[in-house]
């Protein structure tokens, strides 16, 4: 019997991914550890490791095949001796089975598997379902994230043809609901959702995403990663759902940068260099130790405060942006943290992080000073309940002890969630930050 | 300086005092107005106590009819003094846990008779002193109570309320019970299974007039089989009281004395004297109109609970109050709606319901699929010499929606909320088909009915 080598979850939260890169072709010997495929997920391009060894009989899902469910049978490995024709042949005619027991969908691959002999309800429970959806493309998500459905709000739009992915739910955690497709014509995304009788004070219902037409003008359009998608859904949810202030002080970094390069003299026999970004790093955490009403996440029942900084840091690739985390910066020196981030901006940029080191982090840095920003705001990653948005470091006339000086100054502008935190409470934050990179011997002892 | 307060509830129902809790639980600063005591009809006077005596006559039931299960019981007697003083105490106790909930919640409790003074302002009269109360949201909450027949006043010796019934000094030899909606045939069953004779008068064409027309004919069939006399599409149009019972004159002319006579023919809002003519909050014959949240037409006037109107149910009330309370609070609680609230009878046998009738959901425009399973084709049922009722099951043909369900017999109203559960979660009938009910449960009818709406029961 040929193993079957089936979508892996290569994270807790994942369903679907995109089957980027096969390692491996036809015919090719494979031992346990060798590497196999590059899988996309929401986040980050994966390496997928052989657990068993033998010979890749037949690869059933292309490369660049998008949504791939879990569970889907990939590819087929003979184990040794066995003939890999023998073991081709029936892997034709093997329907690929989707771990959550056989829904059929648009994620499933793009093998031809022959469709079940239709043999009435009740043959078996996989049959039942593709009896009772007679067209499962209607109910299933066209794309991207699962669609949260009532049973029979899928059914009904199965039976009016209309696309659940694009209608916007009322039900509790935005399932849609009965209600729903009640309100929306088939074929069509459902106007912006108008609440009858909200009460007041309350958010009105996010509008449906609006799709717009592209005009007439010479372009190339180039479809989605799931990382681009994972950046829509979460900055939009961000700015829809989080009420964000803005505080900005001007931080004169004239001491700092004297301690960095007197740090870095020291350094250099270590092949260690600091960056500006690495004490930034090292004083936001410092402030929101100082600070801990800053240090927190809204769930909306509760308010949950820190105990540790794990700074997320704002890292640019080619596929989009990323957060790689720091965890613990105010424990750790200055020369761990440059060091750490160096190795995580370079697997960031590869694509290479694991869910753990980009998922999580109490609170986030960005800084876009390397660009000349003078001053931004930046949108906050929840659930976390700020984020610090770092200018450009420039020579400006500055006051210093009631007269005009020239100083390096940068502008920082914290966004802070004010579900969570007050306007006073940021304050002390910016005020703690900007006497920390100030002073930054204050954050060394 | 009168005491201010982010809310204030006016009555403490079952819709009141659970909105005060949950009114406390998202940080608002609440009290509670109460003329009587905490907890309302519900648990003083009505679903609560009513339970207790109906639990009393189930067993008086079972005791007399011992035999059946293989035992003897002789000389089996009561205590109608006991039997009351039971229904109070269970009532007594629960109204104490009312009062020990107000004060985990830190709500405070304000005795006496409250009125709005304008807005955000109520008054509560005590022992002919008026406070003053501020509160930036009032909800009113102060509930119905029992229709008076114009020509035959409730005096309490001879003709009752359900109030009167549940406190009975003496047993009635011959009752008869006017209007038989759940109130009416509760205190019919109960006082049959007493021994009483019982003789049940509604004026529309079938008895339970909101149940699906099959579970009003069972329940018929078996008051009747049960001694009971029934008379629908009637009415009582004279009583006269005299000293040993009362002459009542049916529709017709028809005159029959009894002992005793029960009038449970609907129930009035309570909207006199709590101040909402002068605040010119919009009432619609008698109940106050509101939102999906409770609000009136005057902003930061709530009502909830049976003083809105129907269903007037303890359940409803309570519901109606946390999502009136959320919206307050900021939250985007659902509206309340009304198409998903069961209703239970806990006569001999029970009836439970949700959702629409078969009559009804054709009234609608559904072309509809109904299951139904009897007792008797039950393992559970048959082992505990309940095999009579039946669970039935109305689907849209078309979608396989879960319209309403209709169940009559032993334990029913534990079963209902399971189909409730499924029609809140808008399971169709393809999820209630792989569901998995426990052998050897009366659950197992509710998936036998579901099957047999498709053909496909199993045991029957």
């Amino acid at each position: 019997m040929p193993i079957e080598l089936k979508m892996p979850a290569l994270s807790p939260t994942m369903e679907e991914g995109t089957l980027a890169k096969w390692l491996v072709k036809e015919g090719d010997t494979v031992a346990a550890g060798d590497l196999l495929a590059e899988i996309e997920t929401d986040k980050a391009t994966m390496e997928f490791e052989a657990v068993d060894e033998g010979t890749i009989a037949k690869i059933l899902v292309a490369e660049g095949t998008d949504e791939v469910k879990v569970g889907t049978v990939i590819a087929l490995i003979a184990s040794e001796g066995e003939d890999v024709g023998a073991a081709s042949a029936p892997a034709a005619a093997a329907e690929p089975v989707a771990k959550d027991g056989g829904e059929t969908g648009a994620g499933q691959p793009a093998t031809p598997a022959p469709s079940p002999e239709v043999k009435g309800y009740g043959a078996n429970p996989a049959e039942d379902k593709k009896i009772a959806a007679a067209a499962p493309t209607g109910a299933q998500p066209g794309a991207g994230d699962r669609v949260k459905a009532s049973p029979l709000a899928r059914r009904l739009a199965e039976q009016k043809g209309i696309d659940l992915s694009a209608l916007q739910g009322t039900g509790p955690g935005g399932r849609i609901v009965k209600a729903d497709i009640d309100g929306a014509r088939p074929g069509q995304p459902r106007p912006a959702a108008a609440p009858a009788a909200a009460p007041a004070g309350a958010p009105a219902a996010a509008p449906a995403p609006v799709v717009h037409g592209v005009p007439d003008i010479p372009h190339e359009a180039v479809k989605l990663s799931n990382m681009r998608k994972t950046i829509a859904r979460r900055l939009t949810e961000s700015k829809q759902t989080v009420p964000h202030i803005y505080l900005t002080v001007d931080v004169q970094l004239d001491k700092l940068l004297k301690l960095r390069s007197e740090l870095n003299a020291g350094l250099e026999s270590r092949g260690v260099k600091l960056s500006v970004n690495d004490m930034l790093i090292k004083a936001l955490a410092a402030a929101l130790m100082e600070v801990p009403s800053c240090n927190v996440m809204y769930t909306g029942s509760e308010l949950v405060t820190f105990q540790r900084a794990d700074i997320s840091v704002a890292v640019s690739t080619p596929t989009g942006l990323i957060t790689p985390i720091v965890k613990d910066a105010n424990s750790k020196a200055l020369s761990a943290i440059a060091t750490e981030i160096k190795e995580l901006a370079g697997r960031a940029r590869e694509g290479k992080l694991k869910p753990e080191e980009y998922q999580g982090g109490t609170a986030s840095l960005s800084n876009m000073g390397m660009y000349g920003i003078k001053q931004f705001e930046a949108v906050i990653n929840p659930p976390q309940g700020m984020i610090m948005a770092i200018g450009a470091g420039e020579k400006r006339p500055y006051v210093v002890d009631d007269s005009l000086q020239i100083a390096t100054v940068m502008s920082a502008t914290g966004s802070f969630d004010h579900r969570a935190i007050d306007g006073a409470d940021g304050a002390q934050l910016m005020q703690a930050f900007k006497r920390l990179v100030e002073n930054p011997l204050g954050m060394l002892a | 300086m009168a005491d201010t307060y982010d809310l204030i509830v006016l009555g403490s129902g079952p819709g009141g005092y659970v909105a005060a809790i949950r009114a406390s639980q998202l940080g608002l600063k609440t009290a509670i107005v109460e003329r009587e005591k905490l907890g309302g009809i519900c648990l003083n006077w009505g679903c609560i106590p009513t339970k207790a005596l109906l639990r009393t006559s189930e067993i008086n039931h079972y005791l007399t009819h011992a035999s059946a299960y293989g035992l003897s019981a002789e000389k089996v007697s009561f205590d109608l003094a006991k039997i009351v003083d039971r229904s109070r105490k269970v009532a007594g106790q629960l109204n104490a846990g009312v009062k020990g909930l107000m004060k985990k919640n830190k709500v405070t409790v304000v005795e006496g008779d409250g009125a709005l003074k304008g807005k955000g302002v109520l008054t509560v009269t005590k022992d002919g002193k008026t406070t003053e109360l501020n509160a930036k949201h009032i909800i009113v909450a102060t509930g119905a109570r029992a229709r008076d027949l114009p020509f035959a006043k409730a005096d309490g010796k001879r003709i009752w309320t359900y109030r009167h019934a549940m406190v009975p000094s003496e047993m009635p030899s011959k009752l008869l019970v006017i209007g038989s909606g759940a109130i009416g045939v509760e205190f019919a069953s109960f006082y049959s299974d007493m021994g009483a004779e019982v003789t049940i008068v509604e004026m529309l064409d079938r008895i339970l007039p909101v149940e699906d027309e099959e579970v009003s004919a069972f329940v018929h069939k078996a008051l009747t089989k049960q001694g009971m006399k029934i008379h629908v599409s009637s009415g009582v149009e004279k009583i006269e009281t005299g000293a040993s019972g009362v002459k009542a004159t049916l529709k017709g002319g028809a005159t029959e004395e009894f002992s005793h006579c029960i009038v449970a023919i609907g129930i009035v809002p309570n909207t006199e004297n709590i101040g909402i003519e002068a605040l010119g909050i919009e009432t619609n014959r008698g109940h106050i109109v509101t939102d999906g949240y409770g609000r009136t037409n005057v902003e930061g006037v709530y009502a909830i609970g049976d003083v809105t109107g129907p269903p007037w149910l303890a359940h409803k009330a309570s519901h109606e109050g946390v999502v009136c309370v959320e919206a307050i609070a900021g939250k985007k609680p659902h509206p309340f709606e009304t198409w998903n609230i069961p209703g239970c009878t806990y006569s001999r046998p029970q009836v439970a319901s949700v959702g629409l009738t078969e009559a009804k959901a054709k009234e609608a425009g559904h072309e509809v699929k109904t299951g139904k399973f009897p007792f008797i084709g039950n393992g559970k049922a048959i082992a505990l010499g309940e095999a009579e009722g039946f669970i039935k099951t109305v689907f849209d043909a078309k979608t396989g929606e879960l319209l309403g369900a209709h169940m009559v017999g032993a334990e029913v109203t534990e079963l209902i909320q399971g189909y409730a559960i499924a029609r809140q979660l808008e399971t169709t009938e393809e999820d209630l088909m792989h569901t998995v009910f426990p052998h050897p449960t009366l659950s197992e009818m509710m998936h036998e009915s579901v099957l047999d709406a498709y053909g496909r029961a199993l045991h029957y």
